[in-house]
């Protein structure tokens, strides 16, 4: 139990590489990979391991200035411009649950990752890139004529 | 679930089209006031002949019906295998030679 506890903790803290070694680890359901730490994070610094580091023009972030259909929000962020990356994550921080996705880059991928989220109310849609070690981010307000989240 | 991977200048855009809910876990039932009880696709795996290239970890924040377009290494020929698992546990795959 007590490597358990150690592993939750340091899920909570942690790069999102390092929370993914974690998720492994656990004992958890089927889907054990499934980083719930950084998914079920609340905010930005919980949802990327730490903060989203520094700004990069490296990043292309492309995102709609305008959504009239926050259900279907598309977003788009490419970093081959970068080398070394490790993982793409996209973030909308003005949802409960920022973190929309986050792409673990292996042999022969690619860092570009291009979906479409759910976004609850205007607010920053962010593309988070780690290499070598570092975090960078691009960051993109987004305006939402009506909510995603329905209820 | 359809999968297109087109190669062009040695990089594949793989580009994924699901048929899924993707219930939060948040949203209320506007008719009964219940909760819908969470539904959404967590993983999603691209495999390039037979190597793993790219992991996506996926929340219920993605689009119902979720388009996923990722790019990878390679050429034409190649295969594409493209797996996906959701939280209660159903998964599928296909598999695609890149055209």
């Amino acid at each position: 139990m007590k490597r358990r506890t150690f592993l939750r903790g340091t899920l909570a803290s942690s790069a999102i590489v390092t929370a993914m070694g974690a998720g492994l680890l656990a004992p958890r359901t089927v889907l054990a990979a499934w980083p719930e730490g950084i998914m079920k994070a609340k905010d930005v610094a919980g949802a990327t391991g730490g903060g989203a580091g520094e700004a990069s023009a490296d990043i292309k972030l492309d995102v709609p200035n305008i959504a009239e259909n926050g259900a279907v929000v598309p977003v788009k962020v490419d970093a081959t411009a970068m080398s070394g990356v490790e993982s793409v994550s996209i973030l909308v921080d003005s949802n409960g649950n920022p973190l929309a996705a986050t792409f673990i880059i292996g042999a022969d991928g690619m860092a570009f990752a291009s979906t479409r989220c759910k976004v609850g109310k205007s607010g920053n849609m962010v593309g988070v890139v780690k290499a070598g070690g570092k975090t960078y981010h691009a960051s993109k307000e987004v305006k939402v004529t009506t909510g995603g989240c329905g209820g | 679930m359809r999968v297109k991977a087109k190669a062009k200048g040695g990089v594949i855009d793989v580009k994924c089209l699901f048929k899924h809910p993707m219930e939060t876990g948040l949203r209320k039932d506007k008719k009964t006031g219940q909760t819908v009880p969470a539904h959404f696709i967590q993983e999603i795996l691209f495999e390039k002949n037979g190597k793993t290239a790219v992991t996506a970890y996926i929340n219920g924040s993605v689009s119902k019906n979720p388009l996923v377009h990722v790019q990878v290494k390679g050429n034409a020929g190649d295969t594409v295998k493209v797996s996906w698992k959701d939280n209660k546990g159903e998964s599928g795959t296909e598999e695609v030679t890149v055209g």
